[in-house]
């Protein structure tokens, strides 16, 4: 078990890098600067470990050497050399001589990619999406009644019509005005949706930070005296800082859109 | 040798993959697994590409004194500091366990990856609240649509409607099902078309673009 | 020029600031919010509740830290409900920053269903952690046909055949369906991949982003269940009895979203008062 004050350091620290990323709602600084710079580091850095444990390691050379001594690659599945080899091919991407060499592994790894597409795109997001739509309005009362026959209509009609505003090169004129027109109102109702939903999602993001940093300085509170004073300094002298320089700023230069 | 080959290969590996979906008799779904275990292997050389792309531009950037090139110090910091602490070098420090179960690579994911990641993207939440102020205006009937549909959506679960709340929710719930479905099936059906279109121009050859220049 | 357009050109640092204020104090007050169960999210749990002991699933955990506010809350609540029943779990995750979360939300559920319910689960015999690899189109496929083409070892190194827990399962025939917690694109191939070529069971859980934007495929019965956002992990927290942060987030949700809503409200009335004096075209 890891003791508290370790972990008390761990989440300060944590909590100190958010609130140098916030600090970016201000304006750019070199708190953020750093801490962004940090986050990219890092972050890079995790994504070598976790190519190398759990993808080279398993997927190649574990496979070739099995445990062996690495000159001794015949007791495993020698053949996966060959990939290996395609693999490597990439990394003369670098030069610029030999560069068409990576075009190889590219070609084979889009040419797979791209194969595998066409029936199943054409499958599952063209065929099934039309089938379903084009199906006869159901009106019993056990499917919903008449409200529901009206809104498969609506969704017939808002389909063709929305798929009319994208293909259809004609002039957007009389009958095909109209017809677009329709197709464009589905569509604002689509984006509007999205955009609702959008906003729970961004705030969403923010309220989970500051559940954390409520949880970061509770854990302080209970964890004991010395804790929670160092917590609540923290805060005061964080929020402190924020006002003076809101104030100093808003006093200075008049306020503008931006 | 340079542009034919790739060329062929493409068009072979696309051909395979399109008629293996329709053939899926042993041989083929042999050869199917056979060809996705290579792809995946080549796919994690790819991710390496893009760290060491990342590398190569921030060693330049500190060599050349570039602007703010001392921030390219942190991270190249960052990154070989978690390569260590990932890597089995902690155990002349006498760390216990190494590799992705080490202390360190743990809690710097946890509590220097996680709050920054986390942090940096919830910023949106302010720049969508600052979009909505300035930039969310009714200025014609379409625009007014728009809008209307997502204050629906977005009152929803407010519990201060009363009995309206009910109606808000019921309309919610048929626009996201009904004319927000049309609109993202007709969006979805038009990728999905625009998708099979650009996976034979590849297939074919017509499209090169993933070649480069020479 | 009135309060209104004085408003509509404030330093967007103050909108900032008062949005900031209004979530932390709807934080701290105590408030609830009601909620109605969607029936999106409700046959979610129903699949959920209908399983057997000893029933397996696999949960694919796609998500980055960046999009841990919505996810987390829907991986727990899940996670918590399948280990509750015995359901044995594999559990994959395909975003490169995703395993460090989805080995810390496997290992917290498994120590709190030891202390809650007495559940004492193993590793490797109730669960199974098999990690991550790159280019989910081609994994996804790859499972269909045997996870070891993907997965030869699990996360930890541990060769996949020598887990318990993995005799006898072979591909996405052997699990009664996948739950997939993602905030990445990488739904699109697990729609049209895996239940488009191999009809696996697929119920999602999405970020408030892109859940408007799946309904048409919830409607085609490609996917049989849709969790999106804040929301939905909220009302599956109220399923599970369980709740949690999202549960408290959304009281928060009520109060932002009012704020926002006045935003929108001020800067259209400063907008069509510039309009009707001309300076707005």
């Amino acid at each position: 078990m890891e003791s508290e004050w370790r972990i008390f350091l761990w989440t300060t620290l944590s909590v100190g890098l958010t609130l140098s990323v916030f600090s970016f709602l201000y304006k750019d600084n070199p708190f953020y600067r750093f801490t962004e710079s940090l986050y990219v580091g890092i972050a890079t850095g995790y994504m070598t470990i976790i190519l190398w444990y759990t993808g080279l390691l398993p997927t190649l050379i574990d496979r070739i050497w099995i445990g062996q001594p690495w000159w001794q690659f015949w007791g495993g599945k020698w053949w996966y050399i060959f990939p290996g080899i395609l693999g490597l091919m990439m990394w003369f991407r670098f030069s610029k001589k030999k560069a068409w060499l990576s075009r190889y592994p590219i070609a084979f790894y889009i040419g797979i990619s791209m194969g595998a597409a066409i029936p199943l795109e054409m499958k599952n997001r063209v065929n099934e999406q039309l089938f379903n739509t084009f199906i006869s309005p159901d009106f019993s009362a056990m499917a919903g009644g008449f409200w529901n026959g009206i809104s498969e209509i609506i969704i017939i009609i808002g389909v063709l019509t929305g798929l009319f505003y994208f293909f259809f090169s004609v002039p957007h004129k009389g009958v095909f005005g109209t017809v677009a027109k329709v197709g464009i109102y589905t569509l604002m109702i689509g984006f509007g949706a999205s955009f609702g939903y959008t906003v729970m999602g961004r705030i969403s993001l923010f309220i989970q930070r500051v559940q954390t940093i409520r949880d970061w300085a509770s854990t302080g509170i209970e964890g004991g005296g010395g804790m929670s004073a160092i917590v609540w300094i923290f805060v005061l002298f964080i929020v402190l800082l924020v006002l003076i320089e809101m104030i100093r700023h808003m006093r200075k230069k008049p306020t503008e859109a931006v | 040798m340079k542009r034919e080959i790739p060329l062929l290969i493409v068009f072979v590996a696309g051909c395979f993959m399109a008629i293996q979906f329709f053939v899926p008799h042993a041989s083929s779904e042999y050869v199917y697994e056979f060809v996705m275990d290579w792809t995946i292997i080549i796919g994690v050389f790819a991710m390496a590409l893009g760290i060491w792309s990342f590398v190569k531009v921030s060693l330049n950037k500190i060599n050349r004194r570039q602007e703010n090139w001392q921030y390219s110090i942190v991270a190249m910091a960052g990154l070989f500091g978690m390569i260590v602490f990932g890597s089995s070098i902690m155990k002349l420090f006498g760390a216990t366990q190494v590799g992705l179960e080490s202390y360190m690579f743990k809690h710097f994911f946890d509590y220097v990856i996680i709050p920054l990641h986390a942090t940096t993207f919830s910023l949106l939440a302010f720049y969508i609240a600052s979009a909505a102020f300035r930039a969310f205006k009714a200025h014609s009937l379409m625009a007014t649509v728009l809008l209307v549909s997502a204050l629906i959506i977005m009152l929803r679960f407010n519990p201060f409607l009363g009995p309206v709340g009910e109606y808000v929710g019921d309309g919610a719930a048929w626009i996201l099902n009904y004319p927000n479905m049309a609109a993202k099936r007709a969006i979805g059906i038009g990728i999905g078309l625009g998708m099979v279109a650009t996976a034979l121009k590849v297939i074919l050859g017509i499209e090169r673009g993933y070649m480069g220049s020479d | 020029m009135n309060i209104f357009e004085k408003l509509s050109k404030l330093d967007r640092r103050w909108v900032f600031l008062i949005l900031a204020v209004v979530v932390i104090i709807a934080l701290l007050v105590d408030f609830k919010t009601p909620l109605r169960i969607n029936k999106e999210v409700q046959s979610v749990y129903d699949f959920m509740e209908a399983l057997e002991p000893g029933d397996y699933i696999q949960m694919s955990i796609d998500y980055d830290p960046g999009t841990i506010a919505e996810m987390h809350p829907m991986t727990y609540a899940i996670l918590e409900q399948a280990f509750k029943k015995d359901v044995k779990v594999i559990i994959t995750a395909l975003s490169i920053n995703g395993p460090g979360m989805a080995e810390k939300a496997m290992l917290d559920i498994m120590d709190s269903v030891r202390i809650l319910y007495g559940k004492e689960l193993v590793y490797g015999e109730d669960v199974a952690f098999l990690g991550y690899k790159p280019y989910p189109g081609i994994v996804i496929l790859s499972m269909g046909q045997n996870y070891r083409i993907s997965f030869p070892q699990d996360y930890y190194g541990t060769p996949v055949d020598d887990l318990p827990i993995m005799k006898g399962i072979i591909n996405y025939d052997d699990v009664k369906g996948v739950i997939l917690i993602t905030g990445t694109s990488g739904v699109d191939f697990w729609i049209s991949y895996a239940n488009g070529r191999y009809d696996v069971e697929l119920a999602v859980g999405l970020t408030g982003v892109m859940a408007a934007d799946y309904y048409q495929y919830l409607r085609s019965g490609q996917i049989f269940g849709l969790m999106g956002g804040m929301l939905g992990a909220a009302e599956y927290e109220l399923l599970v009895k369980k709740p949690g942060p999202a549960m408290e987030a959304m009281k928060v949700q009520v109060w932002a979203h009012i704020v926002i809503i006045v935003f929108i409200i001020i800067g259209n009335i400063g907008y069509f008062i510039s309009r009707r004096k001309g300076g707005v075209s």
